[in-house]
């Protein structure tokens, strides 16, 4: 491996001093370019991660295996995907794999029925916005936190991190049919929990 | 083709990820056009979806953002 951090020496050869320099500069570049995304990474990994201590530690392991391989970067090419695929394959070094439990069991055969529930169970509102109200934040976030996680990872890239289906095939390195089916799943399961806690409440 | 709302049910993921072909398209805009239902709960996935995002959207902490800038590897 190359080693980063290179010294200029001063009786190094004008060429090899010009091309220490422009290393130099590149890879500043490159940092600043990266910790400007930090935020965006950030919304994402919170939510790849099971907890925010989770997700701070991922975060570092990230940033500092980024700053180390900085030249395995291909400027010009999508620097937050290639972040986040750093992430996600730290993430699943961590062994977090192991405690997955494969959820197969049978979802609410339509795509409507947290609506549906939600105006049936309202004061007769159907106002998509209001209706969308009576689930609480917090809900929210316990809903996203119980999907397993090889749904929730494509989730939470497609909709929170505003990734195409191909750039996501891409991160978690599975097919784009795996990416769609995956998606539609990980969206039905959040919103049956978002159905069972909202009719929790309502009781 | 069956029942016409069933077959806009499962357009509407594809539908508001962009990804459906004009022709699939315009079947799914014909048919909101004239269904209250289902036009209704296009919009409520829609606001859902933004919904989901605000809810679950944790700034990073300023210690987060600290250590992660002390990680640049320095210049010599």
């Amino acid at each position: 491996m190359a080693l980063s951090g290179t010294v200029a020496r001063v009786d190094a050869e004008p060429d090899e001093a010009q091309r220490l320099a422009t290393e130099a500069r590149d890879r500043v570049r490159f940092e600043e370019d990266a910790l400007a995304l930090s935020d965006q990474v950030y919304r994402v990994a919170r939510h790849l991660a099971s907890s925010r201590e989770d997700a701070d530690e991922l975060m570092q392991e990230t940033y500092a295996r980024a700053f180390r391989s900085w030249r395995s970067f291909t400027p010009g090419t999508n620097m937050r995907a290639w972040l986040l695929r750093i992430l996600t394959n730290l993430n699943i070094d961590r062994g977090r794999r192991q405690q997955r439990a494969p959820q197969m069991q049978p979802l609410e055969a339509n795509d409507y029925f947290l609506y549906d529930r939600l105006a049936e169970s309202g004061d007769g509102d159907s106002d998509e916005d209001r209706v969308v109200e009576r689930l609480s934040q917090d809900d929210i976030v316990t809903a996203l936190s119980v999907v397993p996680h090889d749904f929730r990872d494509v989730l939470v890239l497609v909709d929170l991190g505003d990734f195409s289906y191909a750039d996501t095939a891409q991160i978690l390195d599975i097919p784009v049919g795996t990416v769609m089916s995956r998606l539609h799943r990980g969206r039905r399961i959040l919103k049956r929990e978002l159905a069972e806690s909202a009719l929790e409440e309502a009781t | 083709m069956t029942d016409p709302c069933a077959h806009c049910e499962q357009m509407m993921q594809p539908y508001l990820d962009h990804v459906l072909t004009d022709e699939e398209m315009n079947q799914a805009e014909a048919h909101l056009a004239e269904c209250v239902d289902c036009r209704r709960r296009y919009k409520f996935e829609e606001s859902l979806r933004i919904y989901v995002r605000q809810a679950v959207n944790e700034p990073m902490s300023v210690e987060l953002r600290q250590k992660l800038a002390a990680l640049r590897i320095p210049l010599d």
